[in-house]
């Protein structure tokens, strides 16, 4: 805060932080809490769309824009027809406390904040993942590509063989879907058996 | 079929401005934040939408599976495409450079604009095939549930749970009465 008491941007942009990481804590423990699956689905849509404000403000608007849509709408739809395709309504609970899942659990988390020490500040000019190819993008963007958006540049033709591979793996995704979930040949025999049985019934 | 007329009319004042708001999302991915992927799923939640709200049997008249599913490789087809045709052009493959023959900037843009249109493409009709598949399976347990009341069910009933099993002992006994 400025000496003067007057609450400069970088303030604001601090406190907003806080309260929606606070929220996504709340969110979090809610979602661990909650034993009905429809609050839960609920809540993980309400986690999704805390994170596309915590993306706005760090000025991944394009992630913001997927975790809104994908995060917070398409998914939360997809778990609500899947729990309305399943008997159970409430998650059922182990018997007895499970140790070892705990232990991994906090132990993962652990050597992920003690690696967390080494990792420069959001921002910083001259950490490593700002000196190795964003310069070279930066300057040669504007020479080679020529659109105002340097990401697109990064994503669509500098890495356009990756994207490929992205797009690829969302086809791969689809198609698995299509064939686990579409059950008409199932239905065909059903119908076809049910007809035989029919004209069996009608000849005798 | 949602009879609730709030959402109906709201869904129907905001489906276009969402469509058209992925479409601008997919072509200005260029000079503004976006591109082919966000439009993708921003244009196939519009599309949920409107079958949330008038049923999965009206959205699959608008758009059918069967088309769907062709554009769900079509987009696929289209970015692979750009890149065999850079391949004939004497160009690296996806090196857009060459689909311009007078200035490799502007065969960037036009490649950049194909590939983004592909990648669109894709995704959005991969997110409405995988809803069309979720909710299509609902539809389809119930009409193995209402042919065959008789047999067992797909899925084991938890014994363990007996609420569920008077729910699902309720559900038969409705598929009973619907026959």
């Amino acid at each position: 805060m400025n000496l003067d008491g007057a609450m400069s941007l970088g303030d604001w942009e601090a406190i907003i932080n806080v309260v929606l990481l606070g929220l996504l804590l709340v969110v979090t423990v809610g979602i661990i809490r909650v034993r009905n699956l429809f609050a839960v689905v609920m809540l993980a849509g309400i986690y999704s769309l805390l994170m596309a404000l915590v993306f706005t403000l760090l000025d991944a608007v394009d992630v913001a824009f997927t975790e809104a849509a994908v995060g917070a709408g398409i998914s939360t739809i997809l778990s609500l027809g899947t729990l309305a395709l399943i008997d159970s309504r409430r998650e059922k609970l182990p018997n007895r406390v499970q140790f070892v899942p705990l232990l991994i659990s906090l132990a993962t988390g652990g050597v992920l904040f003690w690696g967390m020490q080494d990792m420069p500040a959001v921002g910083t000019a001259d950490a490593p993942n700002q000196v190795h190819v964003a310069p070279y993008y930066i300057s040669q963007t504007p020479v080679d590509i020529d659109v105002p958006n340097i990401v697109t540049a990064v994503l669509a033709s500098y890495r356009g063989f990756d994207t490929l591979g992205e797009v690829t793996v969302i086809f791969t995704a689809g198609i698995g879907v299509m064939m686990l979930l579409s059950a008409m040949p199932v239905i065909g025999a059903r119908r076809r058996r049910r007809r035989d049985d029919d004209d069996q019934g009608d000849d005798a | 079929m949602i009879e609730h007329l709030v959402p109906r009319i709201l869904a129907k004042l905001l489906i276009p401005f969402i469509l058209l708001f992925g479409l601008y999302v997919q072509f200005h991915g260029d000079f503004g934040p976006g591109g082919g992927f966000q439009a993708g799923v921003i244009f196939a939640a519009g599309i949920i939408l409107y079958a949330l709200i008038y049923g999965l049997d009206q959205a699959r008249g608008v758009i059918t599976p069967g088309f769907v599913s062709i554009l769900v490789a079509l987009g696929l087809l289209i970015y692979a495409g750009v890149g065999v045709a850079t391949l004939l052009l004497g160009g690296e493959f996806l090196n857009y450079g060459v689909l311009d023959s007078h200035d490799p900037v502007h065969g960037q843009h036009l490649g950049i604009l194909i590939i983004e249109f592909g990648v669109g493409t894709t995704v959005a009709a991969v997110m409405i095939t995988i809803f069309y598949q979720f909710a299509g399976r609902l539809q389809i347990t119930r009409e193995l549930e209402s042919d065959d009341p008789d047999d067992t069910p797909d899925t084991p009933v938890p014994d363990a749970q007996s609420s569920d099993a008077q729910a699902s002992d309720a559900q038969a006994s409705d598929a009973q009465e619907r026959r």
